[in-house]
């Protein structure tokens, strides 16, 4: 399938679901189905680098945690565009303010983009093992800049007002199912992205750095170049991802926007389901996210996550290509009984 | 700014202190990260581990931390044991530990802080001993007992490490597979089972940080996750598998984090470990005392 006909296709299952969505009128649905659709976007985002590239990124949290941060410092300055839109260029940019979610998603992801690139940049000419623990200990860093940083609300967090509805022709469109939109046309996007990535050169490129990195170089595969890509693209899906969620969720602060629970599931996702094609990180979050969903609500918090991690050693010790491997497995042996 | 010397000095100490801590957080990482290439993400997972132990058998009996620890020795080095056969068996047999083996040990830590918080809660935990309360005062230095006991038995444990990686058959068996895999096993010695050893010997380092850590500070389970930076910081900086090296970083580390946490705050000083590895990365990759 062609890339513009599949990203087509996707925006049509995307269109189908909000149809669906819709027509069964339960705020609860679009509420669930917002981290459903964050989780799908946010696997996605990290198995082109750690699928594709086999480079693990522990960041997942702190690269959400820009964009959601990019969001609200941007949302404040709207707020009192007066008070902190001052001289010639702040006149300028006066009209564009408040600046509108789908821009904020925009900006957002070029943000989360350079650090990545900044990061990488650093850390990924050296063993892969340094870049992995760099971004394990980026996530911590970020949340100490957070916590010290008083325009957003510091370790105090900080308040999003949002509209109740949004005026549309016709009639009115919720805010929730509003955003439920915006995530679900993101995660078409990553979607496409990646499945775009694994048929092209880039994707070739990528797959040669995670068989064997040392023959790749030799054969002349540019890999820091490639790697860099991946870790940009990578990034600012993932600050895409984030920055709705201020909106979504009404109050941030960063004990939970830095949660540890976004860096296990952007992992244990594309483990469970697969890491070499882009259905894989599909399914292991809409298994993993709804799984959630429905036992924060019957059992409890603690515990799914719980089951999270479980299920993520599970797979990785007994069934290393997650699902998609295993259909594979399933398919071969009966092609040849 | 006009610092006044006795604060200076006073800092320098705190900072010593901690860093003699820092030395046992980060010796267990040396021998499974800087000697045999297994990346246990999951080591801070242990400590926190051990700090709960050594918490419920206080908090019941009384008995001392650092008794307790060294009795609980032998059950972390099974634990150690039994974590790498699982380890060997699925991921370096199969030449997969770099992508698989990095989630499985995340996976690892990610069960043992969910599970800590499900059975303990997030309170803060401590401990009772008589070295906890009182503080030695030598003119205008203080030395908290509470420091001073865990960086002196901790620095005691990284000499007997290194002892027993200088001195002993096995422990110099551990730093040939350090250095080469493959001579080794054509010189028909078998690898794993030197790797077995080591790695329950460095998960057993982590009931004695354990220890210490809930001796210095009240516990709670997400706190492991602070260590992470910071071991893996001191690891790289000390220069990978040198253990005379990682106590060069440690103290460095805690000196420099405590004048960050005096002059600055105490809210920055977890920024200052990962400054120390991004630059450590970017500029000597090999570390103080690495080869």
């Amino acid at each position: 399938m062609r890339p513009w006909k599949f990203s087509l296709l996707m925006v049509a299952a995307g269109a189908g679901v909000f149809a669906l969505a819709l027509a069964i009128r339960s705020d609860y649905l679009f509420f669930a189905g917002y981290v459903v659709l964050q989780f799908i976007v946010l696997a996605t985002a990290w198995n082109i680098l750690g699928g594709y590239c086999g480079y693990v990124n522990f960041g997942t949290a702190a690269f959400f945690a820009i964009g959601t941060y990019t969001t609200v410092a941007l949302h404040k300055i709207g707020a009192n565009s007066g008070r902190y839109l001052s001289g010639t260029l702040g006149e300028l940019l006066q009209p564009l303010f408040p600046l509108s979610v789908p821009a904020l998603v925009i900006l957002s992801g070029a943000v989360a983009g350079v650090i990545g690139l900044g990061m990488g940049y650093l850390t990924l000419r050296l063993r892969g093992v340094f870049f992995a623990i760099a971004t394990l200990a980026m996530a911590v860093v970020l949340q100490t800049l957070v916590i010290n940083w008083e325009f957003v609300g510091g370790s105090r967090g900080a308040y999003i007002i949002r509209e109740e509805s949004l005026p549309m022709v016709g009639f009115k469109l919720g805010y929730v199912q509003y955003l439920f939109a915006i995530m679900l046309l993101l995660a078409a996007v990553a979607l496409s992205v990646a499945r775009l990535i694994e048929r092209s050169r880039l994707g070739y490129g990528f797959a040669t750095i995670r068989d064997d990195e040392m023959a790749a170089e030799a054969a002349g595969v540019p890999t820091l170049r490639l790697k860099l890509i991946a870790t940009a693209i990578s990034g600012a899906l993932m600050g895409m991802a984030g920055a709705p969620y201020p909106y979504y969720i009404g109050y941030v602060e960063p004990a939970g926007t830095f949660g540890l629970q976004y860096a296990v599931n952007s992992i244990a996702m594309p483990m469970i389901g697969g890491t070499t094609s882009w259905a894989g990180p599909l399914i292991g979050a809409i298994l993993l996210g709804s799984m959630q969903q429905i036992a924060t609500v019957t059992i409890s918090s603690a515990v799914n996550l719980l089951l999270v991690g479980v299920l993520l050693v599970v797979f990785v010790v007994i069934a290393p290509n997650g699902i998609m491997g295993l259909i594979f497995d399933w398919q071969h042996a009966r092609r040849k009984p | 700014m006009d610092i006044p010397v006795d604060l200076l000095i006073n800092a320098v100490v705190a900072g010593l202190l901690i860093g003699g801590f820092y030395a046992s957080v980060t010796a267990g990482i040396s021998i499974s990260f800087g000697m045999l290439d297994i990346v246990n993400i999951a080591h801070p997972g242990f400590i926190i581990l051990g700090s709960y132990i050594v918490y419920i058998i206080n908090s019941t009996t009384g008995a001392d931390p650092v008794v307790t620890a060294i009795v609980m020795l032998p059950v972390f080095y099974f634990l150690g044991m039994g974590i790498y056969l699982v380890y060997y068996a699925a991921f370096e047999r199969r030449g997969q530990e770099a992508l698989r083996g990095l989630a499985f040990f995340f996976g690892l830590l990610f069960i043992t802080e969910v599970g800590l918080i499900l059975a303990f809660g997030v309170d803060y935990r401590y401990v009772e001993a008589r070295y906890i309360g009182p503080t030695w005062h030598i003119g205008f230095v203080d030395l908290p007992l509470r420091m001073l006991v865990p960086c002196v038995v901790s620095l005691l444990m990284v000499l007997g490490l290194q002892l027993f990686l200088m001195k002993s058959f096995i422990g110099r068996a551990i730093q040939a597979v350090a250095q080469d895999q493959l001579a080794l096993q054509l010189l028909a010695a078998n690898p794993t089972r030197i790797k077995r050893v080591a790695f329950g010997v460095s998960i057993a380092t982590a009931a004695l940080a354990g220890a210490f850590l809930i001796i210095i500070q009240p516990v709670e389970p997400s706190v492991g996750r602070e260590y992470i930076g910071r071991a893996f910081a001191i690891c790289v900086l000390g220069g990978m598998g040198s253990l005379p090296g990682a106590v060069i970083a440690a103290m460095l580390l805690g000196v420099v984090e405590s004048f960050t946490a005096t002059f600055y705050g105490p809210s920055w000083a977890p920024a200052v470990s990962f400054g120390f590895l991004l630059a450590t990365l970017a500029v000597r990759p090999a570390g103080i005392l690495g080869r």
